[in-house]
């Protein structure tokens, strides 16, 4: 039998079984930021431990950035403070820190990617949920907490069970208007928010194949809104191609043998799986989610679930869902109005985003009243776009356009939610609160449904709005 | 470093936290989390469950005089799902929680937890809605949680609980924060190092 990915690399990266029957796990790049590595700085120095491989380690800020103020100090002070500790603690230590000056700063899993530091067959681990991300590489990437974070900056490794792995294979083609947000929302729709718990997923299949990596990126990174603690593709030409030229690939003679090492990790054809899972993606339509997780998801033409339709688990989180959101079983999404539009995050915050997006917002306009704002992931994304004029087509619709940061997928910058809000929104999680106002409310999708919403003002089915052709089963081609 | 407890089994009075899905973002809103250090996080956790906007308590257990000072939680399913954030499970621990009774838990949530040496024990629905009813007719008395019999004892009745060896293994043998065993040997891991293509 052969080997996935997964445990290639895991084996190539284990030190030691230790005493409680966990893995001393090797951790080749360590990615940070300013939210969950001071108290790690901090414990460092209170132990005296220096940062094992700083060479291994990159810094970025992302969180707490204001988009729309770039000039410092920031207002916030409480922000300052962080941006300042990451500046101090990086520099105490040795470590590459991507700060607002360089034109390198950005959303840490947009930054890793495109410096070239995200490569195939590595281990990556970053004090954030979203590091499956990485995954897209054919690496093993973990989020993790602080403590070991900690661990990391010392060690160079971290404790960890195995993971089983599940291979997910969407097979056949995407009909039009339906992107890779569509897909996770829809995996994570029937495997549930749990259930990836104790998994690796890998993606694969025809839809994979046929994705960029940037569409493989949106999806890795929501493999832990599906309870994964990694998710990734197998590296293949795409991959290859995309980190070639970067600033922190292998160059000259180096660029062989590293590709030819990478191609080495991806699954064996024969590989064993602890669980496989067919999609077909004939069947993926433009999904959006109604509720308070992210797999509280429907198609953009279906009614909203009742509550003896749903598995009597999920009933009690449904209803607490309909009450929070202001929503009703049975009713269609479509048509719900929106107060924000939000464009942007790890998730969607990519220039293959804002190209899409761009191309169908063109000549529209943002709706009345509707608060509409595009947020780059990081500067390298920004200044493309820009090149490419993507920043006029987003204002002369209406858009306010932005700085690079995680912005309102969180909020823990100024770019929130007010009262009850409700926001159309690229980002990757539909919690309670999540965009910043108690009470606000966040309605997921892709980033060209995003726009659709924006231009109606509610929300609204891309494929209409935009006059995409909708291919019907059976007659495709004829 | 200095030596860590031996958690074998931690014992107080407990306070129901219902519903499933409690993502991190609940527990500690990420506007408290701007901050270099976990102090005073304590205040914060469950804030927007806990209050209204106008700061005025919501209608909830943990604001419930008959549940102060409980150390315990009985949580649902996948409870601290979402963000990897370790001021969640920090904010717990200085709220005065010291452990968790669920039905599942999200794995990073359950790590960052453990490396706190706070026990997060799953049980089976039956034996969660029993221990809710206790809880709810005697808050004023403990529960205890024994790691070495994997039992959890609730007024003379014990009931069984889970918890995955690893978590168990380090907890009864004061080794749940790995950093101390992670920095042994270290030429092992250099070894390990040397031999990959790109460090």
């Amino acid at each position: 039998m052969g080997k996935t990915l997964f445990h290639k690399v895991w084996e190539d990266h284990t030190v030691r079984t230790l005493p409680n029957g966990q893995t001393q796990l090797f951790i080749g790049t360590h990615l940070i930021h300013e939210v969950t590595s001071p108290q790690a700085f901090g414990m460092l120095r209170e132990l005296g431990l220096k940062v094992k491989y700083p060479q291994r380690t990159f810094a970025t800020v992302d969180h707490i950035v204001p988009t729309n103020e770039m000039a410092e100090p920031y207002s916030d002070p409480l922000a300052q403070a962080m941006i300042q500790a990451l500046r101090d603690n990086t520099k105490e230590f040795g470590v590459t820190f991507f700060d607002t000056n360089t034109g390198k700063q950005g959303v840490v899993h947009i930054v890793g990617p495109e410096q070239g530091i995200t490569q195939p067959g590595t281990t990556i681990a970053c004090g954030d949920s979203h590091t499956a991300t990485h995954g897209a590489f054919g690496a093993i990437a973990f989020g993790i907490g602080t403590s070991q974070v900690r661990d990391v900056l010392a060690t160079q490794t971290m404790a960890l069970s195995p993971l089983k792995v599940r291979r997910i294979n969407v097979s056949g083609k995407l009909g039009p208007g339906v992107y890779a947000k569509d897909v996770i929302l829809h995996i994570i729709r029937l495997l549930g928010v749990g259930g990836g718990k104790g998994y690796a997923y890998e993606y694969g299949g025809e839809v994979f194949d046929n994705f960029s990596m940037e569409e493989r990126m949106t999806v890795c990174n929501m493999s832990i809104e599906g309870g994964a603690r990694c998710g990734y593709v197998n590296p293949d030409a795409k991959t290859f191609e995309y980190l070639k030229g970067r600033p922190y690939s292998p160059q000259g003679a180096d660029w062989d043998a590293a590709v030819e090492k990478w191609a080495s990790y991806a699954s064996d054809a024969d590989a064993e799986y602890d669980d496989v899972f067919n999609i077909d993606a004939a069947d993926i339509k433009p999904t959006v989610t109604w509720g308070i997780t992210p797999g509280q998801a429907v198609f953009i033409d279906e009614n909203l679930p009742l509550l003896d339709e749903l598995d009597s688990a999920d009933r009690a989180t449904a209803q607490e869902a309909y009450e929070y959101m202001s929503l009703n079983p049975g009713e269609p999404i479509r048509g719900t109005k929106i107060d924000v539009a939000f464009l942007g995050s790890c998730t969607n915050g990519r220039l293959s985003d804002f190209e899409e997006a761009a191309k169908y917002l063109k000549g529209h306009k943002v709706a009345p009243g509707v608060k509409a704002i595009v947020v780059p992931g990081s500067q390298v994304v920004a200044k493309i776009a820009e090149a490419k004029g993507l920043d006029k087509v987003f204002t002369e619709a209406g858009f306010e356009w932005r700085g690079a940061g995680c912005s309102m997928c969180l909020a823990m910058n100024p770019d929130k939610l007010q009262g009850n809000q409700l926001c159309a929104s690229s980002s990757n999680r539909n919690f309670k609160g999540r965009q910043g106002s108690p009470t606000g409310r966040t309605v997921l999708m892709s980033p060209v449904m995003v726009m659709a919403a924006a231009i109606k003002g509610e929300i609204s089915d891309a494929r209409e709005v935009f006059g995409v052709q909708v291919a019907t089963v059976g007659v495709e081609g004829a | 470093m200095a030596a860590l407890e031996k958690i074998k089994q931690v014992s107080g009075r407990a306070v129901p936290v219902p519903g499933d899905d409690v993502d991190t973002d609940r527990i500690i809103p990420a506007r408290f989390m701007k901050c270099v250090t976990f102090d005073g996080l304590g205040e914060y956790a469950f804030f927007d469950v806990r209050y209204d906007g106008e700061g005025n308590k919501k209608k909830h257990p943990l604001n419930e005089e008959r549940y102060e000072g409980a150390t315990i939680m009985l949580v649902g399913n996948n409870f601290g799902c979402g963000s990897s954030r370790e001021h969640a499970p920090q904010s717990l621990h200085k709220f005065g929680v010291r452990a968790i009774i669920g039905l599942s838990f999200a794995e990073i949530f359950f790590g960052n937890s453990t490396t706190l040496g706070m026990p997060c024990v799953t049980v089976s629905e039956d034996t969660l809605h029993l221990l809710t009813q206790a809880v709810e007719s005697h808050p004023e008395s403990a529960l205890t949680i024994n790691l070495e019999k994997m039992e959890i004892d609730c007024g003379g009745n014990t009931f069984p609980c889970e918890l995955p060896p690893a978590a168990r293994e380090g907890l009864l043998a004061g080794e749940w924060d790995a950093l101390a065993l992670l920095l042994k040997d270290q030429q092992d891991i250099e070894a390990v190092a040397d031999k990959l293509h790109y460090v």
